[in-house]
C-alpha cells in the first residue's frame, strides 16, 4: 500500500522523485528555468548512485531530444525534462520521437515563449507542440505531477501505444510551490511500471534495423495513419492505467475531473493549476446558490472529444479558459477543440473563451467569480457579447 | 551637442563583486571615447546584441540600441543587423554557454565569413543564470550543478577553434584588469572584420576564479599577432585546463593574440554584386530616410 504519511515536495522535486523511482536507462537534458531543478536533482541521484541511469549533459535541447531518440531506438527507457524555449527548440525532434514511436517521457514545465522574454507560467510552449504526436498530460499540483509521471511510463510503453508522453506542470506555481504529497514505495513504482521491453533495438546485431528510413509516397501516409491509430489506442490505455493506479494507490485518474459538475448549469473548462483557484470560486458561489461547476482537463492529447461532449452537454453556458493564445483570431487552442467537440450535440451550451494569465499574470478567485457571473447572465438568456475575451489585460 | 549618456535607470541585479561590472564599465568608457573622438561614431549608430544569461542583462545597463536575442543566437542577429546597415557599429555580448555551446555553429560561421562585428564573450566558464552548470569551457571534473561528480568533458579552446575558423581578430582579457580590457575592446571595435574578445569574467557566485587567474595571467609581449603560427602557439599556451587540470605552473596569456586584415563578408558581398544595392554611405542614408519615412 502507498506511503500514507505526507511529505513536502515542490512540483520539480516530485517529478525528480518519480524519475528516481522509475530509474530510467538514459536521461539527456539541458537546463532551463523553471525546469532546471528536475534534471539537476536527478543528476545528484546519478552521482549518489541511487539510480542506474546514464545521464547525458548536452549542449542544447535539440541535442537533448536527439540523444533521447538515439537511446530509445537503441532500446533504452528514456526520460528528460525542459520548458519553454527549450521545448520549442526540441520541436523538430519531438516530431521524430513520435514518428519513430519512441516511448520517451518528458517532464515539461509550462512557461511563456519569447518574444518578449518571460520566465513565468503560461501554456504556450506545450500548446505549440500539441500536434507533434506526443501525449500531453497536465497536472494541477505536485501530487498529480508525481502520479502522472509514473503513469506516463506505462502509457507510453503500452504496445498498443508506443508514443512519447509529456507530463506538464505550471511554471513556478507548481514547479516551485511546496505541497504536502504522498509518495509510493520504490518497489510499488517498479512493480507498477514493470521492466521495459523495447520493440526493436539498434543494439540487436542479430536483427539489424534501419531507423528513420526514407518514406515517400509509397508508405509515409500509412505510417502517419498508424501513429494516429496509436493515439486513438492511447485513450483506452490512459483510462486503464488511471483506474489501475487508483485501485492500487487510492488516487484514480481519467481524462478529466469534474467538480460539482453534475447538477451545474454553468461551468469553466480549464487546464492545470488554475483548477485549485476555480474550486474556491465554485464553493463560494455555490454557497450563494449559484449552480456552477468546473471541468479540469487532464489529458489534452489525445483530445477526449466525445467524453467531453457527454460531460458538458447538460450545461447552459461554458467558459473555456486558455492560458495561451493561438493568435488565430478564432480563440485559444483549448477553446477551439472544446467547441468543436460540442458541435454534434443536439443542443449545444453557449460557449465563450477567456485568454488569461499569459506570462504569469495572476489569476484570482474574484476573476473567476466574475466569469461565472457572466455565464449566469448568459445562461439566463443574455446575449454573448464577445466570444473571445482577454481577461484582465490592460487595453 | 551634449555628450551621450550611456547610463540607464535599470536596477542592476548582478551579484556584488561580479566581473560583469568592470566589463560593463570598460565597454562604457570605450564607447564614450568612440562617440567623442576626432571622427566620432554617433551613439545612435551603436547597436548591441545580447544573449540570454547573466551577461545578457547588459542590454538593460547600457544606453545604446539593443537587441535582446534568445539563448545562443547573438551571432545571426548581429550579422543581419550589420549586413542591413554596414554603417552601424555592431557589438555582441554573449555568454560562454550562449556562444560556445547552444549557438556555437553561428560563431564559427560568423568567423568563417569574417563578418565585421565585435563579439565580447563573458566567459565565466559556467552557466550562471541557470545557477551553476558546467559550460563548454569549464575544466574537466568541474563540480557543476548538473554534474555533482564532476564534468566528464574536457573544455573547448574557443580561440583556437575560431582561429581555425577564419576569425581575423582574437583577444583575451580578464575582468579584474579593467585597463587592459578597455584597450582590447577598443582595438576589437576598431578592427575591420570579425573580432572576438574572450573575457575571463569572474562569477563570484558560481565559479570564483579571481585568485586562480590573478596568479596565472600575464600580458603578451614581443608577440606578433599578425603571424598565424605565433598566434596559434600563444593561443595553445593555455587550454582552459583541458590537459593541465589547473596546475600551478600554467600561464594564461592576455592581450591581442591574433590580428589580420582580410576582406569582410560585406565587402565580398558587394564585390560579387550580391550585396546591398546602396553601396555608398550616402546611398544608405538615403535608403534609411526612405524606410523611416514609411514608418508609422
Ligand atoms: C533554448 C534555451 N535553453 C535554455 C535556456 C536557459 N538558459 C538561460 S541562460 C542559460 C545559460 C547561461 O550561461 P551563459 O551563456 O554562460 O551565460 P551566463 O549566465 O553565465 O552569463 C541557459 C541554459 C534558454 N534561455 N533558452
Ligand atoms: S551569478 Fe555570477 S555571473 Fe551572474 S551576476 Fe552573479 S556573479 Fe555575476
Ligand atoms: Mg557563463
Amino acid at each position: 500500500m502507498a506511503t500514507k504519511e505526507l511529505v513536502a515536495r515542490t512540483g520539480n522535486e516530485a517529478m525528480a522523485e518519480a524519475m528516481r523511482q522509475i530509474n530510467p536507462d538514459v536521461v539527456a537534458a539541458y537546463p532551463i528555468t523553471p525546469a532546471t531543478e528536475i534534471v539537476q536533482l536527478f543528476s545528484a541521484y546519478v552521482a549518489d548512485g541511487l539510480v542506474d541511469t546514464e545521464f547525458v549533459t548536452v549542449e542544447s535541447e535539440h541535442s537533448a531530444m536527439s540523444a533521447c531518440v538515439g537511446a530509445s531506438t537503441a532500446g533504452a527507457r528514456v526520460m528528460t525534462g525542459t520548458s519553454s524555449q527549450g521545448l520549442i527548440l526540441m520541436a523538430e525532434i519531438l516530431y521524430i520521437a513520435a514518428g519513430l514511436r519512441c516511448p520517451i517521457v518528458l517532464a515539461e514545465v509550462n512557461r511563456a515563449l519569447s518574444s518578449p522574454i518571460n520566465i513565468h507560467c503560461d501554456h504556450s510552449d506545450t500548446m505549440s507542440v500539441r500536434d507533434s504526436g506526443w501525449i500531453q498530460i497536465f497536472s494541477e499540483n505536485s501530487q498529480e505531477a508525481y502520479d502522472n509521471m509514473i503513469q506516463a511510463v506505462r502509457i507510453a510503453e503500452h504496445m498498443d501505444v508506443r508514443l512519447p508522453v509529456m507530463v506538464t506542470t505550471d511554471g513556478f506555481i507548481i514547479s516551485h510551490g511546496l505541497e504536502a504529497i504522498s509518495l509510493l514505495e520504490d518497489k510499488e513504482v517498479q512493480d507498477f511500471i514493470g521492466p521495459y521491453k523495447a520493440a526493436y533495438s539498434l543494439l540487436d546485431v542479430e536483427k539489424p534495423i534501419t531507423v528513420g528510413g526514407l518514406d515517400f509516397t509509397d508508405f509515409y501516409f500509412e505510417h502517419r495513419r498508424q501513429t494516429a491509430e496509436a493515439m486513438q489506442n492511447a485513450k483506452k490505455v490512459i483510462l486503464d492505467v488511471g483506474r489501475e493506479f487508483g485501485e492500487k494507490f487510492g488516487r484514480s485518474y481519467g481524462f478529466f475531473e469534474g467538480y460539482k459538475l453534475e447538477d451545474a448549469e454553468i461551468a469553466l473548462v480549464l487546464l492545470g493549476s488554475t483548477a485549485g483557484t476555480a474550486r474556491v470560486a465554485v464553493d463560494q458561489l455555490r454557497a450563494a446558490g449559484v449552480k456552477c461547476g468546473l471541468l479540469k482537463l487532464r489529458v489534452f492529447r489525445p483530445f477526449p472529444a466525445a467524453e467531453l461532449a457527454e460531460a458538458l452537454k447538460h450545461l447552459k453556458a461554458i467558459a473555456v479558459m486558455d492560458r495561451s493564445d493561438s493568435l488565430s483570431t478564432a480563440g485559444g487552442p483549448l477553446f477551439t477543440d472544446v467547441r468543436s467537440a460540442l458541435y454534434d450535440l443536439p443542443e449545444r451550451p453557449a460557449i465563450v473563451n477567456y485568454i488569461y494569465g499569459l506570462g504569469g499574470r495572476d489569476i484570482t478567485v474574484e476573476d473567476l467569480e466574475g466569469i461565472y457571473r457572466e455565464l449566469q447572465r448568459i445562461s439566463g438568456g443574455g446575449q454573448v457579447q464577445e466570444t473571445i475575451q482577454y481577461l484582465g489585460v490592460r487595453e | 551637442m551634449t555628450a551621450h549618456n550611456f547610463e540607464t535607470s535599470a536596477t542592476n541585479t548582478w551579484c556584488p563583486g561580479c566581473g560583469n561590472f568592470p566589463l560593463l564599465n570598460a565597454v562604457k568608457t570605450v564607447l564614450k571615447e568612440l562617440s567623442e573622438g576626432e571622427s566620432p561614431t554617433r551613439p545612435e549608430n551603436l547597436v548591441m546584441v545580447a544573449g540570454i544569461g547573466c551577461h545578457g542583462k547588459i542590454a538593460d545597463y547600457l544606453n545604446i540600441n539593443s537587441f535582446y536575442s534568445i539563448h545562443g543566437r547573438v551571432l545571426p542577429v548581429a550579422t543581419g543587423i550589420k549586413l542591413a546597415n554596414p554603417d552601424l557599429e555592431v557589438i555582441g555580448f554573449a555568454g560562454d554557454g550562449d556562444a560556445y555551446g547552444e549557438g556555437l555553429e553561428h560563431l564559427i560561421f560568423a568567423a568563417k565569413r569574417n563578418v565585421d562585428i565585435t563579439v565580447i564573450v563573458h566567459n565565466n566558464r559556467v552557466y550562471s543564470l541557470t545557477t551553476g552548470q558546467f559550460s563548454p569551457t569549464s575544466p574537466p571534473g568541474f563540480p557543476g550543478r548538473s554534474t555533482p561528480a564532476g564534468s566528464p568533458e574536457v573544455p573547448l579552446n574557443p580561440l583556437e577553434l575560431l582561429l581555425a575558423s577564419g576569425a581575423t581578430f582574437l583577444a583575451r582579457g580578464f575582468s579584474s584588469q579593467p585597463e587592459q580590457m578597455k584597450e582590447i575592446i577598443r582595438e576589437a571595435i576598431n578592427h575591420r572584420g570579425f573580432a572576438l574578445v574572450d573575457i575571463l569574467q569572474v562569477c563570484v557566485t558560481f565559479y570564483n576564479l579571481h585568485k586562480y587567474y590573478a596568479e596565472r595571467v600575464y600580458t603578451v609581449e614581443d608577440h606578433d599577432p599578425g603571424d598565424y603560427f605565433q598566434a596559434l602557439q600563444k593561443i595553445r599556451e593555455w587550454d582552459y585546463g583541458a590537459s593541465s587540470g589547473g596546475e600551478e605552473q600554467e600561464k594564461i596569456p592576455l592581450g591581442i593574440l591574433y590580428k589580420k586584415e582580410a576582406p569582410t563578408f560585406g565587402q565580398r558581398l558587394s564585390a560579387g554584386g550580391g550585396g546591398s544595392k546602396s553601396a555608398t554611405p550616402a546611398d544608405r542614408e538615403a535608403l534609411i530616410e526612405k524606410i523611416l519615412a514609411n514608418n508609422i
